[in-house]
């Protein structure tokens, strides 16, 4: 499925993609369009992350007829269901394969130097000149858990939402699951119907129904035009990336997962997890204030999709508009636990990622690590990123987000190539 | 800014407000600040506490005037009830914290404001400090704050302003997550 070169993986080449997941593959697509010459370099195989780096459950947040690459789209009988992760690979492999992607696997990046008028990539499947490089290695590379972790006692077993697989890996008893986005809440789901009771600490999250009206959420999402919302058009680009994902399931039958879903089997939800003292964990007092929030943006997105419905007067929108019951918040949250009575074994920190850039030799990151660029465009001649959360649109860390983002950048992929070409050529015309 | 926002006014000065953020976003030495406060024991249970001097933006600060606190216990604890209680303080921390906040985010929003009130609660187990029940907390086992307000805005919109209010006050941080409080003592 991967082509190998007939010459040795190395050599000089116009581009580098780093990552052979839903991005790097768009973009090679529109670099094989504009006749660039590119290689892309996976560390692992095609759609390495989804296949190894997800819990056995999972299935995308967003619907089957909604997956798309540029010229691939779903074909099967279910557009309404959602994709499994071996059902994702096998997506993403097969559209590596049409697309021709001249992918080479198992050849790890270990650094990218600048190295004029480039980038010296070196990997462990041989070393690159290339003038230009685009960073398409995930933005959900390493779990991002927070420094209070360390004050867990010692008898308890931490996993990260990357290490989790399923509820039978884990120990009989209470469980405490600690982040309040898709991940988190499908994880207190799963294993609180498994027999372990589980505490669920709950920051700041995005709250939305499944379904709403008749179809589902990101049906609306898409039509009222959030989903393609661009970064340059929102007040605080910075928030909007920080968001942290809605919590949504794709199960069969769809199901809306929220919080008063979780209350009703039995979850116990608290506030976030501000710190571990002396082996107790203390959580926050904001709970009350976070669900209210939540629900009040749940509202407005609600409001805005019944004001496009009345626009458009669809008839085929038959379900009248619906408000949902407001987060129950326990009278007296619990403040604190004890983590060393033994009623939690395991604590599961679901507290986000964050990309790894260990690799990466260019001074491009802030003093947070975050890569410094503009829609995509990196703070460096001829590196772009792409699949960060809100990279230029509210879709691009999601599959279908792809393609849009990637036709832009290489779009500016094409005129840095051809204006830094001309200048070169003009150099030499010019004898400097 | 919007021409809205050019006829509504709270008071806020929210043009400099998101100036001192995009200067701190790209200097946060500058963002590091030390509040300070001073006090002197004046017997009993009274005590007066002095705020004068505060460090930020890289450098000592000063109020326009020295503010003097007096706290004491009432008299039904025998004390002479020369001031409020120390967690009343914080009750006034909390209701300044969190209207100032509304007033800000009112403005930015383009909201006029045309009263604002609130009624704090705290409730609180003597138990607890009087060393009476182990299980029982010092502190306040709950605070309540209930806000009046009259503005020109929907009631979502006054329940939004409040939540991001909330969202993004120290005081409530303060009180709502632990922090890290450290006494040392010297013989003089």
């Amino acid at each position: 499925m991967s082509r190998r070169r007939s010459n040795p993986p190395s050599g000089r080449v116009d581009v580098i993609i780093i990552g052979a997941g839903q991005s790097g593959l768009a973009m090679s697509h529109f670099l094989s369009a504009r006749a660039i010459e590119h290689v892309v370099l996976e560390r692992g195989e095609i759609a390495n992350s989804w296949q190894h780096e997800r819990w056995d459950s999972l299935r995308l947040l967003t619907p089957n007829w909604q997956s798309s690459l540029p010229g691939y789209h779903y074909s099967g009988a279910d557009p309404d269901g959602f994709m499994s992760m071996p059902e994702v690979v096998d997506f993403i492999r097969g559209y590596a394969t049409v697309s021709r992607a001249p992918v080479i696997t198992g050849a790890r990046v270990s650094s990218v130097q600048a190295c004029e008028p480039g980038y010296r990539v070196v990997s462990s499947h041989g070393e690159w000149r290339t003038r230009a490089v685009v960073v398409a290695s995930g933005a959900f590379s390493t779990p991002a858990v927070p420094a209070i972790s360390a004050a867990t006692p010692a008898d308890i077993v931490q996993l990260t939402a990357r290490d989790y697989r399923n509820p039978g890996q884990l120990a009989e008893g209470g469980v405490l699951v600690v982040g309040s986005s898709a991940s988190g809440l499908q994880l207190a789901h799963e294993i609180q119907l498994s027999g372990r009771p589980v505490t669920l600490a709950v920051g700041e999250h995005v709250r939305m129904p499944r379904v709403y009206r008749g179809m589902d959420i990101q049906h609306w999402m898409h039509v009222v035009g959030l989903l393609d919302e661009q970064y340059d058009a929102v007040d605080d680009i910075g928030r909007a990336r920080r968001v942290p994902s809605p919590q949504l399931i794709g199960s069969s039958p769809r199901m809306t997962l929220d919080l008063n879903a979780l209350q009703q089997i039995g979850v116990r939800v608290v506030g976030r997890l501000a710190a571990i003292r002396d082996g107790n964990a203390q959580f926050s007092g904001s709970l009350r204030n976070v669900c209210m929030l939540a629900d009040l943006k749940m509202n407005r997105l609600l409001e805005r999709i019944d004001a496009w419905v009345n626009r458009a007067a669809d008839p085929a929108v038959a379900v009248p508009a619906e408000r949902f019951a407001p987060t129950i918040v326990s009278a007296a949250p619990r403040l604190g636990l004890d983590l060393k009575s033994g009623e939690i074994r395991t604590v599961i920190w679901a507290t986000g990622f964050h990309p790894d850039y260990s690799w990466l030799k260019v001074p491009v990151l802030d003093h947070k690590g975050r890569i410094r660029h503009t829609g995509g465009v990196v703070d460096a001649p001829g590196m772009v990123v792409l699949g960060l959360p809100y990279l230029r649109r509210r879709k691009s860390s999601y599959l279908h987000g792809a393609e849009d983002d990637a036709r832009d950048l290489s779009n500016y992929l094409a005129f840095y190539l051809d204006s830094t070409a001309s200048r070169a050529h003009i150099r030499r015309a010019v004898g400097q | 800014m919007s021409t809205q926002e050019a006829f509504i006014d709270n008071g806020v000065n929210v043009g400099a407000l998101l100036g001192a953020r995009e200067a701190l976003t790209t200097a946060p030495e500058a963002a590091q600040f030390r509040w300070r406060a001073t006090s002197e024991w004046a017997g009993g249970t009274h005590t007066r506490s002095v705020v004068d001097k505060f460090f930020g933006l890289g450098q000592d600060q000063q109020h326009r005037q020295a503010f003097l606190y007096d706290t004491d216990h009432p008299e039904i604890f025998a004390s002479e009830d020369k001031g409020s209680t120390p967690v009343e303080f914080v009750l006034v921390g909390l209701a300044g914290c969190l209207t100032a906040g509304i007033a800000a985010v009112a403005q930015n929003r383009g909201i006029q404001l045309r009263s604002v009130s609130a009624t704090l609660e705290a409730d609180m187990d003597l138990q607890g400090i009087l060393g009476i029940d182990s299980d029982v907390r010092n502190g306040f086992s709950s605070v309540k704050v209930d806000y009046r307000i009259d503005a020109e805005a929907s009631r979502e919109e006054i329940a939004a302003i409040v939540a991001q209010s909330q969202k993004r006050s120290a005081v409530f941080d303060i009180i709502s997550n632990p922090t890290d409080v450290h006494v040392t003592v010297s013989k003089r």
